[in-house]
């Protein structure tokens, strides 16, 4: 068991991967193999993934130096640097993990049956499962070019899923626009790569953080990486192509392409903590993260309450969703080094926003697979088509409720829990923005609303008679994402003390991190 | 001795392709030539990691096999490699997208082929 624990930050990201390549040989053989192995694998790191984070919380960062004689070898004999690639696992990254294993698991199994018609299918569950290792790849490594590799991996992947059901006119068009915007964004990280490279050859983030002088170019390869993962994440003003990706992507990979999307936040926050650090001109670029979070907040809500397609209306409140999760954390930014700010409400501050990460990651991935149900069903997106399906979809009405419930922060959910914590310590750094962040949530509860008449409720529409429930694959995967929101609800407290605090954390203390390698050693 | 370019050279070859590149990017409704653009880009950040690993007369950085003297830094050839792969398979993709997208609406040109808006 202690051995697996040690191995495990590899065998995450290595089980989906050789899973991916032997799919389509599985396949040959029996469909039904070829889907117990994509469930199995899934599964499987979804359990590596959890006794991984047993074993970080109470004990700290995890390293895994690859190719050494051990695994805790991070600096071979004779340097004094990292040379290998090191994979580094701590509280924060195994937090994103947890999200990433759980949102692609019922991926998965909601594919099962959603997917069914579709031809090509081995080659679907092939890249489902690069998309899964690359996103565990860029949340576990420690190493730049490693993330770059990782972040091109679940790019090109999630983008062939986009486009996969070639059938459909406008799912060419999100794909493309979804690798467009990637690979400008890849290519400016590994810009930012070179940049800091040609001053420290260096690549290991800890490494880096160890001798960052932030130098002129030093800011201009954080603006690039800055910029980079604000593309990828889909922060208002670059958030064009996410309605139009996330609305004709398959469902199940909608909900994958939000979690990349919070890897990609996840590499924002490991920048700007980490790798610059205390370094940084904390007030200003907390600031321009604010900035962009109100910005994506209320922008974002503001374009889903005129959406008809049910789909490009869930997209818009998913750049909504990132808002809080960017302000959250940048107020902890900007007070990162005013210890007593920090401590009054700046880490609270945080843990809202890493919550709401995962609260985030539940609801709006329950959202999208109830839209991919009511699509599955209906054949159509557009909300003024539907009408009364709740006579024929119980369970799936059941599901949308608990998620738009959850999404609008009604008491008692988890989304309530999350928001509650952000206003609360953003009022103490500055009203108007709990104000704003407020109002984006009445504005989400009435769009919510507003979706739920008009798909839902009402009269049985004639051409729905013939309208069943979706089948049982469909529902178990709705389920897992919805036991997930109904426990996160009852157990909030429990949550942000043992799960988004110890994240907090580990993103504020930069030593710990730059200790993992440099002070490892032996 | 090698009689080297002066050494700013290059980079302004990489600052001008990345301009370029954008550009095109930014400028072009055919969908084909932002592809091109976004290749040209590929290619600008791939000279730039080399240019930043080369030093003034190195030699290639053979450990086993090597004369006397300074070698240039194999890192960036190694980024530079694995970024090659990667550019291709991301210019295959969209490629790919662009013959489907002008199956379907008959067009590459970005605003006669959208569908989607608002």
């Amino acid at each position: 068991m202690a051995n697996l624990i040690t191995h495990s930050p590899i065998l995450i990201i290595a089980i989906p991967l050789l899973a991916a390549f032997l799919t389509p040989l599985i396949d040959r053989v029996s469909k039904k193999a070829r889907d117990i192995l994509v469930i199995a694998s899934l599964a499987l790191a979804e359990f590596l993934v959890i006794i991984l984070a047993r074993d970080i919380y109470p004990n700290g960062l995890h390293i895994y130096t690859l190719g050494a004689s051990s695994p805790d070898l991070t600096i071979p004999e004779n340097y004094i640097v990292p040379v290998r690639i090191i994979l580094e696992v701590d509280s924060m990254s195994i937090f994103m993990a947890i999200i990433t294993a759980t949102v692609s698991l019922a991926a998965a199994i909601y594919s099962l049956s959603f997917m069914k018609e579709e031809t090509g299918q081995n080659r679907f569950y092939t890249l489902l499962l690069l998309l899964a290792a690359g996103m565990f790849g860029m949340e576990l490594t420690g190493d730049l070019f490693n993330l770059f590799v990782f972040l091109e991996i679940a790019s090109i992947a999630g983008a062939a899923l986009t486009a996969f059901r070639t059938r459909f006119a406008d799912a060419a068009e999100g794909g493309f626009k979804y690798i467009v915007v990637s690979s400008v964004a890849a290519l400016m990280v590994l810009f930012a790569i070179g940049i800091l490279y040609a001053q420290y050859n260096l690549l290991n983030i800890g490494a880096l953080a160890h001798v960052m002088q932030y130098t002129m170019l030093d800011k201009i390869a954080l603006a690039l990486l800055v910029i980079a993962f604000m593309m990828k994440l889909a922060g208002v003003p670059l958030h064009m192509w996410c309605p139009d990706t996330y609305s004709v992507a398959p469902a199940s990979i909608t909900i994958m392409l939000v979690a990349a999307s919070y890897a990609c936040l996840y590499a924002l926050f490991r920048t700007c903590f980490t790798l610059y650090g205390v370094c940084l001109n904390l007030v200003t670029v907390g600031w321009i993260v604010i900035i962009f979070g109100v910005l994506s907040m209320f922008i974002g809500v503001t374009m889903a309450v005129f959406q008809t397609d049910i789909k490009r209306l869930m997209a818009y409140h998913c750049i909504s969703q990132t808002g809080y999760m960017l302000l959250g954390i940048g107020v902890g930014l900007a007070v990162l080094n005013q210890p007593e700010a920090l401590s009054t409400y700046g880490i609270a501050a945080m843990d809202g926003g890493i919550f709401h990460i995962i609260n985030n990651a539940l609801y709006k991935g329950l959202l999208f697979l109830t839209a991919g149900a009511l699509f599955q069903r209906t054949g159509t997106r557009d909300l003024n088509k539907m009408g009364g399906l709740a006579h024929k979809m119980k369970w799936t009405t059941i599901f949308y409720i608990i998620g738009a419930l959850s999404i609008s922060g009604i008491p008692p959910s988890n989304g309530f829990a999350s928001k509650l914590l952000i206003y609360e310590s953003v009022y103490r750094f500055n009203p108007i923005l709990a104000i704003v962040a407020m109002i984006t949530s009445i504005l989400t509860l009435a769009s919510f609303t507003k979706a739920f008449y008009s798909a839902f409720m009402g009269a049985e529409l004639p051409e729905y008679q013939e309208v069943k429930e979706v089948p049982k694959s469909m529902i178990a995967g709705m389920a897992i994402l919805a036991a997930g929101i109904i426990f996160f609800s009852l157990f909030p407290g429990l949550v942000v003390d043992r799960l988004a605090h110890p994240a907090t954390a580990a993103l504020i203390s930069q030593g710990v991190y730059i200790n993992g390698i440099m002070g490892g050693g032996g | 001795m090698t009689q080297g370019i002066p050494f700013n050279v290059p980079f302004l070859a990489v600052a001008a392709m990345i301009g370029i590149a954008f550009y095109i990017i930014i400028s072009q409704r055919n969908l084909i030539k932002l592809v091109m653009g976004l290749s040209i880009l590929a290619s600008g950040a791939n000279l730039f990691l080399i240019t930043l690993g080369y030093r003034e007369g190195g030699v290639a950085p053979i450990y086993t096999y090597t004369p006397a003297g300074i070698m240039v830094l194999p890192v960036p050839q190694a980024l530079t490699l694995t970024s090659i792969v990667i550019a291709v398979a991301c210019l295959a993709l969209m490629l790919s997208m662009v013959i489907h997208i002008y199956r379907h609406t008959g067009s590459t040109d970005s605003e006669k082929s959208r569908i989607m808006k608002g």
